[in-house]
């Protein structure tokens, strides 16, 4: 499988699912049907910028601001992968 | 006085809550899981009520709420209770059979800011879906699930599967493939309620199940990211009972139409329970520290063969409310286990209804449909039963 995702990329949630901070769980959830997931915190944080707006480099350099130092990119794209897979996000179209 | 067992109980937490708004229905399917006593619940909450119970979940860390019933389009202030709900923070699941709806209501909901919609289907043929559901509706939920995708909405299709319409399956398949279901769910008879009176008509054979299954599997394969099917097979054919609600009192509350809060929608049937109301009680006292809600709460009220079981923490000893049934002790094994000293009892029913399944004259005996005439009768009879043993 290729690779779903390129720097350029703006990944947006699906209409489908949707994000929610959750103050009695302390975590991020993904709602759908029936359904929830809970987001560690590092997943949250990519989750919450999945907003349509961002590209995943800016992303990437977003979420460097907040935990300077680590090593994320890979994290970041290993996740998104997931995320797509279960179907939370898809590429905004470019207009 | 903390109670014993609450350290855990603060720990569990209701995330989702089942808001069954009432038990009036157009519909009269005879494998309807409410209970056989619907007529005794006219005695409605109030949209106040429904309010304070969302309210007091929600603070509890209630996420998912589903609307359900009977029909809960029947409840006027269905729009009112979608906005508080979604308000508050909660995904909301409406649960319906699509009659009641119209493309104005629809339009409303979204308003409200309903997430979600789910339509049963009977079968996927007009008339086998009108003769099970007792009236013409066939062709109304077709166009309200095309109305439910134009609005954009997650859409899940429920087709509860039994002998008379499973080897449909294709067709049932197909026609949720046609309505653009994002989620489909296949969901097999469990045996309470008006189904447990009707197990005989009900009961699919092995036969039936195992092609059934092959299906399923062939259209998880082929619809892969365009439409999730989900299909469970019914426990009566298993040796593992299911993890009832993820264990009594560990994430569900139902919350039935006269104000009764209940670990699962079944649990009522369960003798010896009072079961509290949430006219009398708020939902974090109910959920804590009621007696019932901790009556089967985590391992100490087991008897043998599950309390030495290492199995029991995936299974919880499976259902209470079919150990009841099936074995006159809510606390024994589900039957459903083959360590269940009743496992062959139940097995050899199974059996022997498969055997008569081909039998003409035992197929056709008829239905007894959900509605509030049979309710009342059933009641009258037992209540004459109960008092010729007193
Ligand atoms: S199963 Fe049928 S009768 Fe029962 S509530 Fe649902 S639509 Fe009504
Ligand atoms: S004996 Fe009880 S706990 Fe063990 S597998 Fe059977 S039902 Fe589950």
């Amino acid at each position: 499988m290729a690779n779903t995702f390129n720097a350029e990329d703006i990944p947006v949630i699906t209409p489908t699912f949707r994000l929610q901070w959750e103050q009695v769980q302390d975590c991020y959830v993904i709602l759908y049907p029936e359904g929830m997931v809970k987001l560690s915190a590092s997943a949250g944080e990519i989750m919450k910028r999945c907003d349509g707006v961002m590209n995943i480099s800016n992303m990437i350099n977003d979420l460097h601001k907040q935990f300077p130092g680590a090593d994320l990119e890979n994290d970041v794209y290993k996740f998104l992968e997931v995320a797509h897979a279960n179907g939370w996000i898809r590429t905004k179209q470019a207009v | 006085m903390p109670m014993a067992g609450s350290e855990q109980n603060k720990l569990s937490k209701p995330l989702w809550l089942l808001a069954e708004l009432t038990y009036r229905c157009p519909l009269q399917c005879p494998y309807c899981s409410n209970p056989l006593e619907i007529a005794r619940y006219d005695n409605e909450l109030s949209t106040e009520d429904w309010i304070r119970v969302m309210r007091q979940a929600r603070a509890m860390g209630a996420t998912q709420l589903g609307f359900s019933g009977g029909e809960p389009l029947v409840r006027k202030d269905l729009e009112e209770l979608i906005a508080e709900a979604r308000h508050l923070g909660y995904y909301t699941n409406l649960i319906t059979s699509g009659v009641g709806m119209d493309e104005d209501r629809v339009k409303a909901f979204k308003v409200a800011g309903l997430d979600h919609i789910q339509i049963s289907f009977q079968a996927s043929n007009e008339e086998l879906n009108n003769f099970l559901g007792g009236t013409k509706t066939f062709q109304h939920k077709t166009h309200m699930a095309h109305i439910v995708k134009k609005y954009e909405y997650p859409m899940v299709l429920n087709i509860v599967l039994h002998r008379k319409n499973i080897d449909q399956i294709r067709d049932i398949l197909d026609m949720t493939i046609d309505l653009h279901a994002d989620y489909v769910e296949l969901a097999s008879t469990q045996y309470y309620g008006w189904s447990r009176i009707n197990v005989d008509q009900l009961l699919p054979t092995r036969a039936q199940l195992d092609h059934a299954e092959q299906v399923a599997r062939e259209y998880q394969q082929k619809m892969k990211g365009k439409m999730k099917v989900i299909y469970v097979i019914p426990d009566y054919f298993e040796n593992r009972p299911k993890a009832c609600m993820n264990g009594w009192g560990a994430i569900f509350l139902t919350i039935a139409p006269n104000g009764t809060a209940l670990p699962c929608h079944a649990a009522g049937q369960l003798p010896g329970l009072e079961f509290p109301n949430v006219r009398d009680h708020s939902i974090e006292w109910i959920w804590n520290d009621s007696p019932d809600f901790n009556k089967f709460r985590g391992f100490d009220w087991m008897v043998e063969p599950c309390r030495s079981c290492p199995e029991k923490i995936k299974d919880f000893g499976g259902c209470r409310c079919q150990a009841y049934m099936l074995t006159g002790d809510a606390r024994n094994a589900d039957p459903v286990c083959d360590k269940s000293p009743y496992h062959k009892q139940l097995h050899d029913d199974v059996e022997r209804i498969g055997k008569l399944a081909d039998n003409k004259e035992f197929n056709e005996k008829p239905l007894i449909f959900r509605n509030m005439k049979n309710s009342k009768k059933i009641i009258t009879e037992r209540q004459a039963e109960t008092s010729e043993l007193s």
